[in-house]
């Protein structure tokens, strides 16, 4: 058996990408029974010091001691002999196999499997940490805080004693995070250690007993938990006082702008995605989706972007039915769309940032005279997008995939508000970006708000939702539950709305 | 400027060691050949550079490798994979000598132009079928470009047999399965005396700088390139992506219908039995050596059209069977397809070096 991790240190980590200094002379420590956060921004360096960790990068130099003993970690096979086990943001499951398949994926020696040692085995760890999943279930079957469950089990069941959770909440609802991180202050306090990477920091708050900060590659701060505050943490990373961002009381709404009349899409699978929806956006307001992922969401943005075809009702755009338009078209009537997935939808990753800026243009003047790309235009009008949207990049002719995520989502921004729309859908735009770029997304749609675009934003954030929102509408499977000013609401029945219960809701 | 020359400087240190790669693998089949693969390789590499024979046949050759390549440029920039340029290039062939023996007194200036659009539309209509069945059927456009080739093989083979079969052959009784020749004013002219060097080389050039201006400069080349690589975002823009790849196959195929042309107003003066000699599988390799890149086809072209003349060379010179060319041709497929991997990721080099020569790298790193 591999002996226990008691002290971890990496120290002098410095590791460089293109153009990049990723992780310069970084050092960090942690214990066993610890929870360790790193906190930082997108493109701070931590998923780089973890992979490293890990064994899926080497760095340019420093080095990695376990119990006192100088390590090289060249692979993850040898991070997991080691007691390192990782939990991606992305989970990598085989849907279609159980739990206890998924667990011992790739560990069975032998030619036949051992199934029933291996579901005793589970069930002894589900037991010590209280991780309740049926092993036999299929993973398909699975919630997704119960996939990332499967995950955690995955590396405990191969002996990890130090667990490296990335971004765990990202994908959870509200409960489901508050459960995570009650399963790991009961993890570290039988003694095993956990880094937990996040920029969320209230869950840093609530789970870690120290906090690293991590700001342009280097480590800022190295303090615990008890001896600082959220405000304190939030100037740490991103280097200046924040003043998050708040709606303004003034709520003036104009005329519709983006009308569903009953509206039913199907989904991938042939189901019933959307189930009859009727909205109205009006000039000036942000309404807001609530919903937990997977409830139609999705659907809902690509019907009114015209990606997906409509089976029943009827969409108005500006004026005008928009229910059978091509994308061209609608994007023509003046809607601005930022998708859920800004790497392959929103943007072209191997496009440079010029090219993504006129996605949507790149046939009209001044981008093009006579179907002749203007470069001189085109390259200016880049220049003054990335100065005034703040996009931090190399040059304009960087691959807009290199970016870190808040980046991306700038050009998509910059790309959408600058084309000046009557409507704006945003699905999802703060997923998985961190505070500073959150706040800056945030201002931009109160600014397009106060500028008359009628916004409908997509989120699975209630903090979010409630803090920029005028109206907020439960989306439960394919069918909205309920619309209500943002006064009318709390996390209470928002989230009764989202499980789709309405009676509890409405007392 | 500088990290952007660096960064070709190092495609083409990766290419010449894919290229370098497969030569040393086909030397080990041409030793199981039983020839020195020492005097193979020396007649293939000088042959084609040692004198005015070799150099302007390595061009004859380059041209309709540019052209193919050009049309395997835009189509797989456009995110669809042609494989059947061999078709298109015999569609484009027939289709000229076709029209040139029909107008047989038009004055050159009128039906030059007339043959190489003929020609060009014959191959953009063979092309553009496996667009369309793609963007209508989803047909996978591998299998049917891969189909069209036999189906255009076997028709041309029945043209230059029958319908078409040049009158002479018949009143003489030979038989030889080609077209008549095409009038003379349609001749392309010779570029240098007493050599098959002709000026459809010029126009391959100028048709390379146009297909870089179409795909980099042009509003619909924007949209090509988008649709090859963001499809998803190129529809969530507006892009009618479906009629994109319908317009790349077309494109693809019209360059290869070009190539045919130029094989027969330059090079036979006729459509005959094996005019394409597979260039519309080297014109492939060629297009992938030069990264996909219009101008950087260019000189792939001629290293392919060196190579192909060297391979023919030394099948004569050190008498190994002609399959051992074909071989050779295919190790440089696989390894420069292979060298995307290091161009790719950038650590892979890195990670290379560090196994190759052990702690030379890693030392320097550790301090």
């Amino acid at each position: 058996m591999v002996e226990k991790i008691q002290n971890l240190e990496m120290s002098g980590i410095t590791k460089r990408f293109p153009g990049v200094l990723s992780n310069n002379n970084v050092n960090i420590h942690i214990v066993a029974g610890e929870v360790l956060a790193i906190l930082g921004e997108n493109g701070a360096g931590k998923t780089t010091l973890m992979n490293i960790l890990y064994g899926l990068y080497q760095p340019e130099a420093g080095t990695i001691s376990v119990n006192g003993k100088s390590v090289r970690i060249n692979s993850p096979s040898e991070a997991i002999q080691l007691g390192i086990g990782m939990v991606h943001q992305h989970f990598m499951l085989v849907p279609t196999l159980t739990v206890c398949e998924n667990v011992i994926l790739g560990l069975s020696k032998t030619f036949l499997v051992d199934l029933k040692t291996a579901t005793k085995r589970i069930k002894e760890i589900m037991d010590r940490y209280g991780l309740a999943i049926n092993p036999e279930a299929y993973v398909w079957q699975l919630s997704v805080g119960e996939q990332q469950r499967v995950e955690i089990v995955k590396a405990l069941y191969r002996g990890a004693n130090l667990l490296i959770l990335d971004e765990p909440t990202a994908v959870l609802t509200p409960q489901e995070a508050k459960e995570l991180i009650l399963l790991l202050k009961n993890m570290s306090a039988q003694g095993n250690s956990i880094i937990l990477i996040s920029h969320k920091l209230h869950e840093v708050m609530a789970v870690s007993d120290r906090v690293t900060v991590l700001r342009d590659g280097e480590v800022c701060a190295d303090v615990n938990t008890q001896d600082t505050s959220q405000e304190a943490l939030a100037k740490l990373m991103v280097g200046r006082d924040m003043a998050p961002c708040k709606r303004d009381g003034k709520f003036s709404p104009g005329k519709p702008v983006l009308e569903l009349q009953d509206v039913f899409a199907k989904g991938d699978m042939g189901t019933n995605a959307l189930a009859g929806v009727s909205l109205s956006i009006r000039e000036g307001e942000i309404l807001g989706i609530a919903g937990v992922s997977g409830n139609g969401q999705k659907e809902l943005a690509e019907v009114i972007a015209g990606l997906r075809k409509v089976s029943k009702g009827k969409l108005v755009l500006n004026g005008k039915e928009s229910t059978k338009m091509s994308p061209a078209k609608i994007i023509e009537q003046g809607l601005g769309y930022i998708p859920e997935d800004r790497l392959h939808v929103g943007t072209i990753p191997s496009f440079s940032i010029w090219e993504n800026l006129i996605l949507k243009d790149h046939n009209k003047p001044p981008f093009a005279k006579r179907s002749l790309l203007q470069n001189r235009v085109i390259m200016s009008h880049g220049l003054s997008l990335v100065e005034k949207y703040g996009i931090k990049t190399p040059n304009l002719e960087t691959p807009t995939g290199r970016l870190s995520g808040g980046n991306i989502q700038r050009v998509i921004l910059a790309r959408e508000i600058t084309r000046s729309p009557v409507a704006l859908v945003a699905a999802y735009p703060t997923r998985g970006v961190d505070i500073g770029a959150t706040e800056y997304l945030h201002s931009k749609l109160l600014e397009a708000r106060s500028n008359g675009i009628g916004v409908l934003l997509i989120s699975e954030d209630l903090e979010e939702l409630t803090s920029i929102c005028d109206r907020i509408a439960v989306l439960y499977e394919g069918q909205i539950m309920k619309v209500m000013p943002v006064e009318e609401t709390d996390e209470r029945i928002l989230g009764l709305l989202m499980a789709g219960i309405v009676e509890e809701a409405s007392i | 400027m500088n990290s952007q020359f660096r960064g070709v400087l190092k495609q083409i240190v990766v290419l010449l060691a894919a290229l370098v790669g497969a030569l040393l693998i086909g030397a080990v089949f041409l030793l199981l050949a039983k020839s020195d693969p020492i005097k193979a390789y020396g007649v293939m590499f000088a042959g084609p550079v040692s004198d005015k024979f070799g150099l302007t046949e390595t061009l004859v050759r380059a041209v309709p490798l540019l052209l193919v390549g050009l049309g395997i440029v835009i189509s797989f920039r456009s995110g669809i994979i042609n494989i059947g340029a061999e078709g298109q290039i015999l569609a484009g062939a027939i289709g000229a000598a076709y029209v040139g023996n029909s107008f047989p007194d038009m004055p050159a200036i009128l039906l030059l132009p007339l043959v190489f659009m003929a020609g060009a539309m014959s191959g953009a209509v063979w092309g553009g079928i496996a667009g369309w069945l793609k963007a209508r059927l989803a047909v996978n456009e591998i299998l049917s470009t891969v189909m069209l080739n036999q189906i255009a093989l076997q028709l041309y083979l029945f043209l230059i047999r029958g319908p078409l079969i040049d009158p002479q052959e018949v009143s003489y009784g030979t038989g030889v399965p080609q077209t008549a020749l095409i009038p003379e004013q349609i001749w392309l002219s010779r570029l240098i005396p007493g050599t098959r060097l002709h000026s459809g080389l010029i126009f391959a050039l100028v048709v390379a700088v146009l297909v870089y201006v179409f795909l980099w400069r042009t509003s619909t080349g924007y949209r090509m390139r988008a649709v090859g690589a963001g499809p998803e975002a190129a529809r969530y823009a507006g892009i009618n992506v479906q009629w994109y790849l319908v317009l790349a196959m077309a494109l693809a195929g019209g360059m290869a219908g070009l190539a045919g042309v130029v094989e027969v107003t330059g090079v036979h003066h006729r459509a005959l039995e094996g005019i394409s000699a597979g260039y519309g599988f080297s014109g492939i390799v060629a297009a992938l050596f030069g990264r996909l890149h219009p101008l950087g086809t260019i000189p792939a072209s001629i290293l392919f059209g060196a190579l192909l003349l060297g391979a023919d060379m030394m099948q004569r010179a050190v008498n190994i069977p002609a399959a051992m060319v074909m071989v050779i041709q295919g190790l440089v497929v696989l390894f420069v397809v292979s060298s995307d991997y290091f161009l790719k990721n950038p650590s892979s080099v890195a990670n290379l070096k560090v196994k190759l020569f052990g702690k030379k790298v890693n030392g320097e790193g550790g301090k």
